[in-house]
């Protein structure tokens, strides 16, 4: 085997390994760092480090052990932690993952960025604790009289290794894996004797092989704190740490092997493993029940089985259709088989689906850093709190609301939350409090971003909305008046800050949620705070649909945009400039949408108080489409159109229904832009620029 | 038999092309075998709005939704019918696939390259941009027809261009 194929472990672990690192970094507490934190922290870089040094990431390797040396002296002690040096260790922590991204891609790291983070560490050293880190962490000479715990990475180290008889303590290690690391190890030189019982387990090894490369072939099996090295005969020249993190060490490969969208089950089980004292039932415990938490696998994969699954589901439904138009369909064998079947299929599809949700604790991990910057940026004092972060969602969901999350939470930091003295004038406490919460309710995923900040300011939207000319009235709902902050180069912020007038806007956050089929909702009260509330649902891969009949055409609109159904009476219905038509339904002036018109669907019912209108909702605004019939409600399986063909005006994706034949589901403001065009095509002179220059926004 | 002859036998097999030859009207075309899915009957197929004539809609190809086209339509026949004998070759162009309308389909041929003349330029319905050739065969002639090109071309209107 080569050795490239681990790369992609090794990367896949790192990875993990740094967001570990991150997490640590921002939960310390300066000015009493806990301990076992800072430990975590020095094991990750150790971790990083000795893979890097196996597969030759020679620029890695460096700025890991520089980075490993200032760790060591920090959970020594020596180091005293303040802001500045954890936002550095931050610092550092990016620039792994930079070289990391750039070894992934088969490129050099970026050598200057190197240098710059080698020289800032190092200014650190000498500033803070006046020590070269070149040298290797101590200033007292090799071998040490006193056992250091873990300079198993410095590079004298692997001078000191030189050839000769070393002794290999390894310490908790299992049956099994022992057998397999005398295996290993007698590859590397010729082992001379091996004995002992699982705590303390010694191999005598004649090796010329220095002591991190024989750490490094070891910790494909077994955790660098487990083991300990020494030349026979001297003095220990590598020890472990006395072991006050046995049960985490255990827990870290089955850590390392979880998939991402695992970190919650990982994070608990090495957790509670860290805190505790070093006992021998811990670590066990802590292998048992990360053994078998997860496996990797790739998304396509997983898409395929869902893709089957969907199919069987068809499959079913078409046999259900058979079976009930069947003349002896009272055949009971039958009718409970085909129950039975249909229920398997359900649980079936929905495990399968299962299968590609992940816990929102990816999203919400990357916002203490976001809140940490942001506050620090804008000189307030921010604590955040995240709730129910093992609510899951699905996969590509999860990727695409952290951009417009990381807006809203920006926004929240910048307006929402006022600066500290303001704070403590209006009787509140210095300390802002951010919420960022997940939940489950239906088929839908809640996502919340709360602030106990000043709330909105219903005069000054208002005032501000009549200032870029937006059609407002002061009897205006307060919901209606908290969407205006979503309304395109709509901003009450006084100037441009650094933090809020970069990159996206409300409006941008609000068409990318709609986009993923969700909507926004703001609930705020003055001085008590604000809530955005992200409406979601849970995957993209199935839709409630509801199937509605035009002429001899079946669609589905999907029922999330569905309001209410009614027939149109004769004096509901307002014609107005020529051929447009509204809808009178309670007090609100409905534009009308004829499906038939914009589809061409032929045979369809033409005269208006014949069809039924459904009342839908399409980014903030509300039609009454014209149908023929309604025909029911019913969960699609969402296909893709443009995989084979293209994008369809006034449709959003394609559906198979029970009987095998596709069935478009419809596009509401799609819809709506294609019957307009229409009308304009039909009478170009008519509409003048103001109706085309709409148009043209809405396409935007 | 020499080796040499061995060689440039198999070189001349090698550059044999086998054709799937399918009727439009009383004309034979032929497309290569090897973009050829699979050929099913012309059945379930969904209307799309505001799509040109010619292509008749979607249909669900085992959980797949893939476009029909009706060449017939394209081609400006006069007769345009669907019966028992109209089929539907699935075809598989830079990975997407295609359903093309075809009134039958014949045979599969092997041509050897000096049996297909270069098109000429003629066609106003048909660019001879979308033809690799003239099969001739005995008293048949085969429009040899570049599906890829056809099927991805502007004027199909099956692919999203980028810049659009």
């Amino acid at each position: 085997m080569d050795i490239t194929d681990f790369y992609d472990t090794f990367f896949e672990e790192a990875e993990e390994l740094l967001a570990d690192m991150e997490r640590y970094l921002l939960e310390l507490d300066v000015d009493e760092p806990d301990v076992e934190q800072l430990n975590a922290i020095f094991r990750a870089a150790h971790s990083i480090k000795g893979g890097a040094g196996t597969f030759g990431f020679d620029i890695l390797q460096r700025t890991t052990h520089l980075f490993e040396n200032l760790l060591d002296h920090t959970r020594k002690g020596e180091l005293k932690l303040r802001r500045d040096i954890v936002d550095t260790f931050l610092e550092t922590k990016d620039m792994l993952s930079d070289q990391l991204d750039a070894y992934r891609n088969s490129d050099e790291p970026d050598q200057e960025a190197f240098e710059r983070i080698c020289q800032t560490l190092q200014r650190i050293a000498l500033e803070e604790i006046g020590q070269d880190l070149e040298d290797g962490a101590p200033p007292a000479p090799k071998p040490e009289p006193e056992p250091e715990p873990e300079p198993t990475g410095g590079p004298e180290e692997a001078g000191s290794g030189g050839s000769g008889k070393r002794i290999v303590s390894l310490l908790n290690v299992g049956e099994k894996d022992r057998q397999l690391l005398v295996e290993e190890l007698g590859q590397l030189g010729e082992v001379v004797s091996h004995e002992g019982d699982e705590a303390c387990y010694e191999v005598t090894l004649l090796s010329t092989d220095s002591n991190d490369d024989i750490e490094a072939v070891m910790c494909f099996i077994v955790d660098a704190d487990q083991v300990k090295i020494r030349d026979a005969g001297g003095e220990p020249s590598s020890q472990a740490e006395p072991q006050p993190a046995v049960a985490k060490t255990q827990a870290e490969p089955a850590q390392a092997a979880a998939s991402p969208a695992e970190p919650v089950a990982a994070a608990s089980a090495s957790k509670p493993a860290g805190g505790a004292k070093p006992s021998k039932s811990k670590p066990a415990k802590a292998k048992g029940a990360g053994e078998s938490t997860s496996i990797r696998v790739s998304v396509d994969k997983v898409d395929q089985i869902i893709n089957l699954v969907g199919e069987l589901i068809i499959t079913q439904s078409m046999l259900d259709q058979t079976v009930s138009e069947m003349e002896n369909a009272a055949d009971s064998a039958l009718q409970n088989g085909m129950s039975l079947l249909q229920r398997n299929a359900r649980d079936l599809q929905e495990s399968v689906m299962s299968i590609r949700m992940i816990p929102m604790d990816f999203v919400f991990s990357r916002f203490p850093r976001v809140v940490r910057e942001t506050a620090g940026k804008l000189g307030k004092d921010i604590e955040l709190v995240t709730e129910g972060e093992s609510t899951e969602l699905d996969k590509s969901l999860t990727e695409r609301i952290i951009d417009p999350l990381t807006h809203l939470v920006r926004n929240s930091l910048d307006h929402g939350i006022e600066a500290p003295d303001v704070r403590e004038a209006a009787g509140k406490p210095r300390t802002g409090k951010l919420v960022l919460s997940a939940k489950h309710q239906g088929g839908n995923i809640i996502i919340e971003v709360i602030d106990d900040g000043a709330g909105l300011n219903r005069d000054k939207l208002l005032a501000k909305a009549r200032e870029s000319g937006l059609p407002v009235s002061d009897t205006m709902s307060d919901d209606e008046v908290w969407q205006l902050i979503f309304a395109p180069g709509f901003s009450t912020a006084k100037e441009v800050t650094d933090v809020s007038g970069r990159g996206v806007g409300m409006d941008v956050v609000k068409r990318n949620i709609q986009g993923m089929g969700g909507h926004v909702q703001i609930m705020s009260t003055p001085g008590e705070g604000t809530t955005i509330r992200i409406v979601l649902p849970l995957t993209l891969a199935i839709l409630d649909g509801m199937s509605i009949k035009v002429g001899n055409e079946m669609f589905i609109l999907p029922l999330s945009a569905v309001l209410e159904s009614l027939q149109p009476a004769k004096e509901d219905l307002y014609a107005m400039a020529g051929d447009d038509v509204v809808l009178k339904v309670r007090d609100e002036y409905l534009p009308v949408v004829a499906v038939h018109e914009a589809l061409d669907v032929p045979q369809a019912k033409t005269e208006l108080t014949e069809t039924i209108a459904v009342i839908v909702q399409g980014e903030g605004r509300r039609y009454a489409l014209l149908v023929d019939d309604l025909v029911g409600q019913q969960q699609v399986v969402v296909k893709n159109l443009e995989t084979n063909y293209r994008k369809v005006p006034g449709v959003s994706a394609a559906t198979i229904l029970g009987d095998g034949s596709v069935a478009l589901i419809l596009d509401i403001t799609g819809l709506h832009r294609l019957s307009r065009a229409k009308k304009e095509k039909r009478r170009p002179e008519q509409h003048t620029t103001l109706e085309a220059l709409t148009e043209k926004e809405l396409e935007i | 038999m020499s080796q040499t002859n061995d060689a440039a036998f198999a070189a001349a097999e090698a550059h044999n092309r086998e054709f799937l030859v399918f009727s439009l009207g009383d004309e034979e075309y032929a497309i290569d075998i090897l973009k050829v899915q699979e050929i099913r009957g012309y059945e379930n197929v969904t209307r799309i709005a505001n799509a040109p004539e010619f292509i008749k809609g979607v249909t669900n190809l085992r959980g797949v939704i893939v476009p029909i086209v009706d060449l017939r339509i394209k081609f400006h026949l006069d007769k345009v019918e669907y019966g028992g004998q109209t089929v539907v070759i699935v075809v598989n162009v830079e990975d997407r696939v295609v359903g093309i309308v075809v009134d039958g389909v014949s045979d599969v041929m092997t041509l050897s390259p000096d049996q297909i003349k270069p098109a000429p330029e003629f066609g106003v319905t048909l660019s001879s941009d979308f033809l690799s050739g003239l099969g001739s065969l005995e008293d048949r002639m085969l429009v040899i027809v570049d599906i890829d090109k056809l099927l991805t071309s502007d004027e199909m209107e099956l692919v999203e261009r980028v810049a659009e």
